[in-house]
């Protein structure tokens, strides 16, 4: 084989990737940039505004800044609950006691279940009247409460809803568990050590680039949030619930604000680049790779 | 004493390990509940907690309503589609970018790993654009082409396998005359069987729980998909909910099928990611 031949077939299979790139990546995103200076409704033709956009979004869309608000509160509620709750439950899984395999099998369900059901269940399980949790609490005495009715309430239902389906992180933190050294862990309990020991000077750090991954992924993933509350509620009660890409799509598809929609868009990109930025950043004071000494 | 120290912590195992079934299992019961419901029980006062005589009516009436069935070939045709296209193009790629020496392979793998920390939002509008003027809208056409076209994670994935695999196969089938179209047919893929089954499963999965894209594209009734069909279920009608929850069961029913047929591949590929990431 000689070098031209492999550039040749390197090139060759790696043709789906390479129109894929262009295609799907940088030609939306020059789309975007360019028609994010229009406005335009697909029907009559573009209208050049310069940055008028941009200057709307910042100073006169006050929507703009609540769906900003909606998607930061939920992305700061649900992240971090979301890692705790898994990565106990994968320190419980990860105990060896009988039927675990059935246990862990349960934990996962929940997210292998399309989200327009676990939104469409989670819906009924929220009803005011008859459905199960107002149910329950009426059962024991206790007040209704608004879950998806009440401004106040309705992110932090959102938020619980998410939790149900943690069983993704769940598996992913078990499997890093799985990879810790049985050594390392003897170690500590030979010297004595208890729990917090074990997690705060083995597991935690043997773990962090696990966590990295699941936070900067749960990150991604809570800033676009979009089919439960565009199903749920609409973006209600009072547009307590308009996340940015709900808020997005109806600027697009309901009022036909393809330019308008286009800017929020490039907004939204440049918001998950500082996040990512930042979260990278900070990864060099807690994720340690293997052969760091610290 | 031994007895003693390991009793209490594994009773305390077994009590949080039940706590959380009836957290997680407890919405299902509830969906199944409710699917079974005749629909003056789901709003009878007191409530009844577990149907007494369970409706299967239910579950033949979703077909009733709306064209269930007609959701259902949709959804498997997308998928099929899908699956093919993901095989084809992620196989190849990952195979050039694992196995062929050639300039520019490290900047173009590095591209693809980029587009995972794109958010799909920030390309939703313009590719919706784009689509219109391809005069793809109200087709299957964007819901399958672009698998045909690589994607990141499933690359990655294939990458790291193919990589795994002794070079010394390849030196010998080149020995032999074998070019890279043969390597990869009779060698690689015949042995990197694990992590294609990941591929496949996957790329059912997402596609069968898609529901942005069918969203977006799909305007015609006839055209929905399952994720499409329930949501349009779930607003024309909003209060049947012993149908909306016989129609959601029917929407989960085959993933969970696949899962318990396919647990290995499911676990393989969500710990493919987060390893050494």
């Amino acid at each position: 084989m000689t070098f031209r031949k492999d550039s040749l077939w390197g090139w060759v299979f790696c043709l789906p990737l390479v129109l894929g790139l262009s295609i799907w990546v940088a030609f939306p995103l020059g789309v975007a940039v360019v028609m994010s200076l229009f406005k335009w409704n697909m029907i009559s033709p573009a209208q050049f505004i310069g940055l008028g956009n941009y200057v709307f979004m910042f100073f006169a869309d006050h929507l703009f800044w609540q769906s900003l608000s909606v998607m930061a509160l939920y992305t700061v509620l649900s992240v971090p609950l979301q890692l705790v709750l898994a990565f106990g439950l994968a320190l419980l899984l990860n105990t060896k006691v009988r039927g675990m395999g059935v246990f862990r099998t349960i934990f996962y369900l929940p997210s292998l279940i399309p989200t327009v059901v676990s939104t469409a269940l989670w819906l009924w399980l929220f009803n005011p009247q008859y459905g199960f949790f107002n149910l329950i609490l009426d059962a024991v005495g206790l007040p209704a409460v608004d879950w998806l009715t009440s401004p106040d309430m309705v992110i932090s239902s959102l938020v619980l809803m998410s939790l149900w389906s943690v069983g993704n992180i769940v598996i992913i933190f078990l499997a890093g568990l799985q990879g810790i050294p049985k050594e390392l862990e003897e170690a500590t309990e030979v010297d004595g050590g208890n729990l917090w020991h074990r997690l705060r000077h083995v597991i935690f750090p043997f773990m962090s680039p696990v966590i990295f991954y699941n936070l900067v992924m749960g990150v991604i993933a809570g800033l676009q949030i979009f089919t439960q509350p565009y199903i749920m509620t609409n973006g209600g009660p009072a547009n307590s619930s308009l996340t940015y890409v709900l808020h997005l799509y109806k600027q697009a598809f309901q009022f036909s604000k393809m330019g308008y929609a286009n800017a929020l868009a490039l907004v939204l990109l440049i918001v998950t680049v500082i996040l990512s930025l930042i979260v990278f950043k900070s990864s060099d004071k807690w994720v340690y790779y293997d052969g760091d000494k610290k | 004493m031994r007895p003693n120290r390991k009793t209490l912590p594994r009773l305390l195992t077994y009590l949080a390990l039940l706590l959380g079934t009836v957290a997680f299992l407890g919405p299902f019961l509830w969906q199944i509940r409710s699917s079974f419901m005749a629909l003056a029980d789901i709003f009878g006062y007191p409530p009844v907690w577990w149907p007494k005589d369970p409706q299967w009516q239910n579950y033949v009436d979703v077909f009733n309503i709306i064209p269930f069935a007609t959701y259902y070939l949709n959804t498997v045709l997308i998928v099929l589609w899908n699956i093919a296209g993901s095989l084809i193009s992620n196989i190849c790629i990952a195979f050039a970018l694992a196995r062929i020496p050639f300039r520019g392979r490290k900047t173009l793998f590095a591209l693809s790993i980029g587009t995972l920390m794109l958010p799909a939002a920030v390309t939703m509008i313009p590719t919706y654009i784009e689509w219109s003027w391809l005069g793809g809208l109200n087709s299957f056409l964007p819901l399958t082409v672009p698998s045909f076209f690589g994607n990141a994670f499933f690359i990655f994935l294939l990458v790291q396998f193919f990589r795994a695999i002794p070079r010394e196969y390849d030196e010998a089938a080149f020995v032999d005359g074998a070019g890279y179209p043969q390597i990869l047919l009779k060698l690689i893929v015949p042995m990197a069987q694990p992590a294609i089954a990941v591929v496949v499963i996957f790329t059912f999965l997402n596609t069968w729980n898609d529901f942005m894209g069918p969203l977006l594209y799909l305007n015609d009734s006839k055209l929905f998909t399952l994720a499409l069909g329930l949501k349009s279920l779930l607003s024309s009608y909003n209060s049947y909910w012993h149908l909306l929850m016989a129609g959601a069961t029917l929407v989960a029913l085959p993933l969970i099928v696949v899962f318990f047929f396919a647990q290995k591949s499911f676990i393989e590929g969500l710990t493919a990611g987060g390893i050494k990431g």
